[in-house]
């Protein structure tokens, strides 16, 4: 029999250090498929984030740094420009990318860097425990807000695709899921979209995706896409915000 | 004629691949790994159609799809 799916050649062999169900390693391997297509291997680097991907640089098979916390955006702005040969891509959390590393995301967006972001929302900051974010939906119990995130206290969540759409140095933006095989589908598309845009020296590519995190959220990996299906997405809507 | 192979070692158990098989023809195994979850085993080769969903929504990318060629005509 032929084979028809197999492990992308941009993942090492390392087992994903993720909870039962976190579809980070769907978003992984969409990745690296990406990368594999597009026949970038030998010279992309990736900049992984602070969060549950920290360890991202032991699961891609392809040169990755580590940031700092939020920094991603500016190391992967360093790199890009001084090798602009180079496909470079930040992999990033909502804890990472929509709390501490606001300033950085905003500006690589505003200078219309020439680097591809790969954000990945799940409303919650996983590895530190299950506090809130700022992408904590209005009402969600985390362990900061154990009576729901109220408005008045903690203010709203923020739609970061939304927000960098409006910026005149970003040239593809788009929010995708994770919660079912279409929206995975999808996902994969807009995520080879924004890589082959830097290949094309367009400006600033971001995915936003849409990703679960059953163990904070204190759900099963099913009732987790069902919880995202049915709350994250009537707030977070999908699809493309900026395509030029 | 398709079939699916589950990593054992790197399963989760998570069964997610269950949920969205359309030809539930994929169940959690009775033994532990050494990991200690129930890894996804499939159960009915001759339902299996590789159409590869249980692959693509596989968190822990520890499923890979055979398929049977198709005679040239």
């Amino acid at each position: 029999m032929k084979k028809v799916f197999e492990r992308p050649k941009s993942l090492t062999d390392v087992h994903f250090t993720y909870c039962a169900g976190c579809t980070h390693g769907m978003i992984h391997r969409m990745v690296a498929e990406t990368i594999d297509e597009l026949k970038i291997q030998d010279r992309t680097i990736g900049v992984s984030p602070v969060g549950c991907s920290v360890f991202a640089y032991e699961f891609f098979n392809f040169d990755m740094v580590a940031a700092s916390h939020g920094r991603a955006p500016a190391v992967a702005t360093g790199l890009k420009r001084s090798l602009p040969e180079c496909i470079i891509f930040t992999y990033q959390g909502d804890g990472d990318l929509a709390a501490i590393g606001t300033a950085e995301i905003v500006h690589a967006a505003t200078r219309g860097e020439n680097i591809t972001v790969i954000f990945v929302n799940n409303a919650i900051y996983g590895m530190t425990g299950g506090q809130m974010a700022p992408t904590t939906l209005i009402g969600q119990k985390t362990e900061t807000t154990p009576f729901g995130r109220d408005a008045r206290a903690h203010g709203y969540p923020i739609r970061i695709a939304e927000m960098l759409a409006t910026l005149e140095g970003s040239s593809y933006i788009v929010r995708t899921s994770t919660h079912n095989p279409q929206n995975v589908r999808k996902t994969k598309l807009a995520v080879k979209k924004a890589f082959e845009n830097q290949l094309n020296n367009k400006n600033f590519n971001l995915v936003e995706i849409l990703s679960t995190c059953p163990s904070n959220w204190g759900l099963d990996s099913i009732q987790s896409l069902k919880w995202l299906e049915e709350n994250m997405i009537p707030y977070f809507p999908l699809g493309e915000f900026k395509n030029i | 004629m398709a079939k699916i192979t589950v990593e054992q070692e790197r399963c989760k158990g998570c069964g997610i691949c269950i949920a969205f098989c359309p030809k539930k023809v994929i169940q959690l195994s009775k033994n532990l790994n050494p990991k200690g979850f129930f890894p996804a085993e499939l159960i009915n080769e001759k339902e299996c159609t590789g159409c590869a969903i249980c692959a693509l929504m596989c968190p822990d990318v520890a499923i890979e799809v055979y398929r049977q060629e198709r005679e040239k005509k």
